[in-house]
């Protein structure tokens, strides 16, 4: 399906598109084009700039350089609304409506039919709400409460609502994050009633199965910039997701073997597994093993499942089905002190908001968890705390002005350290990291790479998830690749390097899958085959 | 995460504003001292500062509860309800004596702590509307056990701890009441500063979050801190009845909730938790009894003291507001 290659100018469209936030370039000289009637996806991992740039579209935010066309016109959305009156409307992941009134009242809100008298006119705008949902095929009861209905429906309300609100733009921020897969087709084919009006679709999703059923078109961002424009069936999968990565296929040779994961397994039996891992909507049916001395490398793509899988384990998340076990013993899922309790620790994605306590010291952050331990009937002994801040600041080469200094004036390298002591103390089995270079500088970044090697020295068992494929592939001696929420393979010994984990992330279960579990959609025939055999030969 | 991250620097240790966050609430009293040794006379003499400590003692132990459920990023408007509880609770079993009589009001407040706790802590009820259903109904409950009847107490051991002092008719007598208060004052700034508990507490106020992800038993912490704050405020309720020599549920710490906050947050505590400073707190409502008692002796009417308060809080809002905003 090519683009139509019209006169008419692109309904919207963005040219040089430049958005800073305090010195951070968000968005770089972007240029977007979207057309009537198709369905473009709008791709990139977290922090390409997909949200900034939705929102510079429908005035949430004002670009600090290019400008914005409606139709070919240069216009300025001051509000949301705005954006919205001129035809560009939103549907967030999270419905974004009133949940205590009536459907009717939803689609009609701030513009209710009115009785002469300027009362709303009920009667009428039951009527019509019930139209319009007949037309998508979407049979409820209009007075009912929106929250009654299931989320499915309820974000259908919310499409109807754009589309009566004379939309010419929907743009669709993950729409099936929450939906069942019977809700997903519905979705699906009120997409395709838009598209037939001449509505513009632009999806945003990190499924890649739905993205290749769904869109004609990409434009891919990465950090800040638009690295590709073009019909998604000229774009393999694997080539999609080594744009948005950043890696290309012909670079990804194994660094040498440098590599800063070094293999320590041995025939231990393994301290953790993990078996049936399921939440849902989340993950389903995750399995994991792991050995004394072994890091594990937990690779995919956004919203694949990654930090969840890490919370199941850390007894932060509860389960629906599944279960933990350290050294033989089932760990009492959901509650954080068993697993710690049991020695399965987990350093959070998000330092600032999960990790470190701001106000508190050094000291404090790093004897947080410990402090029980190192405590005498209730009254916690300084001199047992200085032994060990002292021994973890020195080991880790915490940059601090003393113990005593305010974590949160520290850089971030030194509060994920101090995070990691925090653990150490513990002496855990098993340490979960959840992007543990994020936003941290070069130098502390191959500070905490050779300290994990380290630990994993020592026996710690590691499981390292980072969106980075080079520190999964460099760092970990096996790589289980989720999707979706489930396994979808798992790469060992050589398997381990940057193409393998690419096929895996973009969806191309080849021979390099040890897990037999697939996903049905990706059997279609026009997923693409030229890529799997150029692999076939190389590998 | 491509969000912009502002980063805002704390006001350094020299800054005016610095100094005023960290010492303003002694600076304050020292320049109201000042501003009474040269303009109010009999100001500095043993029996006023006396009178003033005594009076300033229900609120005091009050506010020390106050600072840490305050420390959890939580707050306590039942605190006047157990008074009056503690209040109504005496009467009933003076017979057996104090000791008895003190710790079943103790008891009774703790149970009214459990509440709030539960409220906050299990089923996650903001703080506010927790302590606040208590404030109503703790006072009714009060007055139901009370009968609604205002009656005196003549138990020797009540009035002694109401009126008596430690070295009796010496000119540094230092009135029972002032002991406990002082004895409360050091065990909750151990507690605070010398033991787990404490350092959790103060860790759950800074990031409940982070504190849950550390494994720390939050719900169990968060249950207790307000227990402690209901006995506390029990004990104040003793105190105050065994002052006015009569038990007085309708009345007894009315609005004492407000005083209390008052003085925790002047005292330097901020209300987005995550710091308990009990000196900043005992000074906070050394502070308010007295702006109270300056205005008194000059014939100020009462009411200028109140919009004296207000003005007092706002300032002390004010200047803790750059701390806020660093979270």
């Amino acid at each position: 399906m090519e683009s139509p290659l019209t006169d008419d100018p692109p309904v919207l469209e963005a040219r040089g598109v430049t958005k800073r936030f305090a010195g951070v370039t968000a968005l770089d000289n972007v240029n977007f084009e979207l057309r009537a009637g198709e369905s473009l996806a709008l791709m990139g991992e977290n922090g390409a700039g997909k949200s900034t740039l939705i929102k510079v579209l429908t005035g949430v935010y004002q670009p600090d350089e290019g400008e914005i066309r409606l139709g070919g016109a240069v216009v300025t959305f001051a509000r949301p609304l705005d954006a919205q009156k001129a035809g560009v409307s939103t549907i967030y992941q999270e419905v974004n409506l009133v949940p205590l009134m009536s459907v009717a009242q939803n689609i009609y809100i701030g513009r209710e039919p009115r009785t002469r008298l300027g009362l709303i006119d009920f009667k009428r705008m039951y009527a019509d709400a019930r139209a319009l949902l007949d037309t998508y095929g979407i049979d409820v009861d209009v007075r009912r409460p929106l929250r009654s209905l299931a989320l499915g429906v309820q974000q259908m309300v919310a499409l109807a609502r754009a589309v009566s609100i004379n939309a010419k733009v929907v743009i669709m921020d993950e729409p099936t994050s929450s939906l069942e897969a019977r809700e997903v087709e519905t979705l699906f084919s009120v997409i395709g009633l838009l598209r037939q009006q001449g509505i513009a679709i632009v999806y945003v999703s990190h499924r890649m199965d739905e993205i290749y059923r769904v869109c004609d078109r990409a434009t891919v961002l990465r950090d800040g910039k638009v690295v590709h424009v073009g019909a998604l069936d000229a774009l393999p999968r694997m080539e999609l997701v080594s744009l948005m990565l950043g890696r290309t296929i012909e670079s990804s040779d194994r660094g040498g073997v440098t590599a800063f994961g070094s293999d320590n397994t041995s025939d231990a039996p393994p301290v953790l597994v993990a078996e049936d891992l399921s939440r849902r909507h989340q993950i389903d049916g995750i399995d994991i093993t792991i050995k004394p001395g072994e890091v594990v490398g937990l690779g995919g793509l956004l919203g694949s499942g990654r930090s969840e899988t890490l919370k199941a384990m850390a007894g932060v998340m509860q389960l629906d089905r599944g279960s933990v076990q350290i050294d033989g013993k089932t760990v009492r899922s959901g509650s954080v002190p068993a697993a710690i309790r049991a020695g399965i620790v987990m350093l959070p994605e998000d330092r600032k908001a999960e990790g470190i306590v701001p106000g508190l010291s050094v000291r404090d952050n790093i004897v947080l968890a410990a402090l029980p331990r190192l405590s005498k009937a209730g009254f916690s002994s300084r001199r047992n705390q200085d032994a060990v801040v002292d021994v973890f600041m020195k080991r880790l080469h915490i940059k601090a002005s003393g113990p005593d200094q305010i974590v949160s004036e520290l850089s971030g390298g030194n509060q994920q350290k101090v995070m990691i002591a925090r653990w150490l103390a513990m002496s855990p089995k098993v340490l979960l990291l959840d992007e543990p270079t994020r936003g941290i500088d070069v130098g502390a970044k191959a500070e905490v790479q050779a300290l994990i090697d380290e630990l994993a020295g020592e026996g710690l068992a590691i499981v390292l998830v980072s969106s980075e494929v080079e520190e999964v592939v460099e760092g970990s001696g096996r790589v289980i690749v989720l999707r979706d929420g489930e396994v979808e393979t798992v790469l060992t010994g050589a398997q381990v390097d940057e193409e393998h984990l690419l096929a895996a992330l973009a969806g191309d279960a080849g021979e390099a899958a040890e897990d037999p579990r697939t996903h049905d959609a990706q059997t279609d025939a026009d997923a693409p085959t030229s890529v799997t055999d150029s692999r076939g030969e190389r590998a | 995460m491509s969000q912009a991250t502002v980063t805002i620097t704390l006001p350094r240790r020299g800054t005016a504003l610095g100094i005023m966050q960290r010492y303003g609430v002694y600076i304050a009293i020292a320049a109201l001292l000042i501003y009474n040794l040269i303009f109010t006379p009999n100001f500095f003499e043993l029996d006023n500062f006396r009178t003033q400590f005594v009076q300033v003692v229900p609120v005091m132990i009050v506010a020390l509860g106050m600072a840490l459920v305050i420390g959890t990023e939580g707050i306590d408007l039942s605190v006047g309800a157990v008074m009056a509880l503690a209040a109504a609770v005496i009467p009933l079993y003076i017979g057996y004596g104090l000791i008895p009589a003190a710790i079943l009001a103790i008891v009774v407040g703790a149970v009214v702590g459990v509440i709030n706790g539960s409220m906050v802590a299990f089923i996650g009820v903001q703080p506010i509307v927790a302590t606040l259903s208590l404030m109503v109904a703790g006072r009714g409950i009060a007055l139901l056990i009370a009968n609604e009847q205002l009656r005196s107490v003549t138990d020797p051991g009540v009035l002694s701890l109401g009126r008596g002092s430690l070295f009796e008719g010496e000119a540094f007598r230092i009135p029972y009441a002032v002991i406990v208060a002082a004895v409360l004052v050091v065990i909750v700034a151990l507690l605070v500063n010398r033991t787990t508990f404490g350092k959790q507490l103060i860790a759950i106020g800074g990031s409940r979050r982070a504190a849950e992800l550390a494994g720390l038993p939050v719900k169990r912490i968060l249950l207790l801190t307000y227990v402690l704050c209901a006995a506390l405020a029990a004990i104040a309720g003793i105190i105050g009845t065994a002052r006015l020599g009569a038990s007085v549920p309708s009345t007894l710490g009315n609005l004492i909730e407000l005083s209390a906050i008052t003085a925790v947050v002047v005292g330097g505590t901020p209300l987005t938790g995550g710091q308990v400073k009990v000196g900043g707190t005992v000074a906070g409502a050394l502070l308010l009894q007295f702006i109270t008692a300056t205005l008194v002796k000059h014939d100020v009417p009462d009411a200028y003291s109140q919009i004296t308060q207000a003005v007092i809080i706002l300032l002390a809002v004010y200047i803790q507001r750059g701390r806020a905003a660093v979270r």
